[in-house]
């Protein structure tokens, strides 16, 4: 079994969270003021709103390390900008299915909807995303095996120039 | 004084950036008057070897077209490096890994066995594939290696410029000319292209609503299409909002939708990326299934809006998922 199917206990998911400023990030706040415990996994972003999270983000934070993208919004109805988590959703459907194309897992990255005063939502969405990314390893995309496996065949050149990144 | 000397090579392309040399027409002869071509595989007989006699840096110029997928255009991209002072990437493979960039979805062996097993032209039974090595009386032979994941040229090379398009536009390319031979060039990095969107300068774009709400989107051969009406308005995939300006929308006149072949504008990192956000954003609808049903419209986001950026995009290709990921 190759490396990023392993999980050893060892394993700490690293889960970057972009949450809105005036719902899930207020309600982060709260959860953190009530001293809810929950998975110390998850590095806040604040934005201002969902509809302000471009998709270039999530990749990025996947590129770079991250196991896990959670985004955080106001409920439907609620956005401080009226439309911006429709935005938000609108985008995460269609990436959602493009991700899937490229092969990273769909628990992945989530979207969820939490108002200022659900600490305890945060604190139940934390812990199941942190668990869900633990049970899928690590992503370290450049350590992943080819779609699909490779069965034989000289692969070093492509690895003298990076492997397969 | 001796004239500039300039070199021009492919890669992994399918010959459309040579035509599009060849489609300067009478202006061809300005360059040949005003540089010394010296290598140009397509149209002049050179050889590496003519190459390798060069002086480091006696290049003024190379331009070079095409993605990089095997060790041979490894190794000419190299050589072409070091006897360049610039190196120009030429059209969308180039600079993005382009249409030959889409193997990244899948990797080596499916492309092998794509190409010497399954095509129906295949004699029946004939299976034989290259390989990498073989060792005959007269000794041993070899032949380049097939890469797993297609690169652009700036990730196997440094690159001095970009010209970008599929093919790049005439007008482009004649600036690009001009800027080289008048020492007028940019800061090194610059796509030789206007840094603004094609909606801009697009014939269509009084019709575009400041707010697009899409119903449905459709595909363009199945649809009577409006000739007049912004191409997004009518819910074709025109990517014309996230697609660079410079090729004067011969796509949106000969009434087809921008599928994005100019790239990104300096502002975007990953094309794909921007113009899933943009097209997504359209979608005529707040009610969450309502949104799938419209964007299920989308049947293929990978190859719609990666179609010529894959191998720039910020994942560069697809990945194995692993064992409880994978369904
Ligand atoms: S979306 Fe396409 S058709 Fe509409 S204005 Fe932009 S480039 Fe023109
Ligand atoms: S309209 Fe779009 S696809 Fe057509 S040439 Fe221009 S940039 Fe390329
Ligand atoms: S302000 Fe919270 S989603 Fe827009």
């Amino acid at each position: 079994m190759s490396e990023n199917t392993q999980k050893s206990d060892s394993f700490e998911p690293r889960i970057v969270a972009f949450f809105c400023n005036w719902c899930t990030y207020t309600a982060a706040d709260l959860a953190g003021t009530a001293r809810m415990t929950y998975a110390p996994n998850v590095r806040v972003v604040r934005i201002m709103c969902s509809g302000r999270l471009d998709p270039q983000f999530i990749l990025a934070a996947l590129r770079d390390g991250a196991d896990g993208v959670l985004i955080g919004g106001c409920h439907p109805g609620d956005c401080h900008y009226q439309e911006g988590n429709y935005k938000a959703l609108r985008r995460f459907i269609l990436l959602k299915r493009m991700l899937a194309s490229l092969g990273i897992e769909e628990g992945r990255v989530r979207l969820e909807w939490i108002a200022a005063s659900e600490g305890e939502k945060v604190q139940r969405v934390i812990n199941e995303m942190t668990e869900t990314v633990r049970r899928l390893g690590p992503l370290r995309l450049e350590q992943r095996q080819m779609i699909p496996a490779e069965a034989h065949g000289s692969a070093h050149a492509a690895a003298a120039h990076g492997g397969n990144v | 004084m001796s004239k500039p000397k300039v070199g021009l090579y492919w890669c992994a392309a399918c010959g459309g950036c040579e035509e599009a040399v060849v489609d300067l027409a009478e202006g061809i002869l300005d360059v040949v008057a005003a540089v010394d071509i010296v290598f140009w595989p397509v149209a002049l007989d050179f050889k590496r070897s003519d190459v390798e006699a060069l002086a480091d840096g006696e290049l003024a110029v190379c331009f070079i077209n095409g993605a990089i997928r095997s060790s041979e255009q490894c190794e000419m991209v190299e050589l072409l490096r070091r006897k360049a002072q610039a190196v120009i990437a030429f059209g969308s493979c180039a600079q993005l890994g382009g249409i030959p960039g889409l193997a990244n979805v899948t990797n080596r062996r499916s492309v092998m066995d794509e190409a010497y097993k399954n095509v129906p032209s295949l004699e029946k039974g004939n299976t034989v594939e290259p390989i990498t090595e073989s060792t005959v009386p007269e000794g041993k032979l070899e032949l380049p290696t097939l890469w797993e994941t297609v690169k652009t040229l700036d990730q196997v090379i440094d690159v001095d410029y970009y010209l970008p398009g599929c093919p790049p536009p005439v007008e482009l390319i004649k600036n690009a000319l001009q800027a080289i031979l008048t020492g007028q060039l940019p800061p090194k990095g610059t796509v030789l292209a206007p840094d603004i969107a094609l909606c801009e300068h697009c014939d269509r774009r009084e019709s575009k609503p400041d707010k697009l709400s899409v119903k449905e989107f459709k595909r363009a051969h199945l649809t009577q299409i409006d000739p007049k009406e912004c191409l997004l308005a009518q819910g074709l995939l025109c990517l014309g909002p996230v697609t660079r300006d410079g090729c004067g929308t011969p796509c949106i006149k000969a009434n087809m939708p921008c599928t994005g072949c100019l790239g990104p504008t300096s502002h975007v990192q990953d094309y794909g990326a921007k113009a899933l956000s943009a097209i997504a954003s359209t979608a005529g609808s707040n009610d969450e299934k309502e949104m799938e049903t419209i964007l299920g419209g989308i049947v293929d986001p990978v190859g719609t809006f990666y179609r010529y950026s894959l191998p720039a995009s910020l994942l560069h290709r697809r990945y194995q998922p692993t064992v409880e990921g994978g369904k």
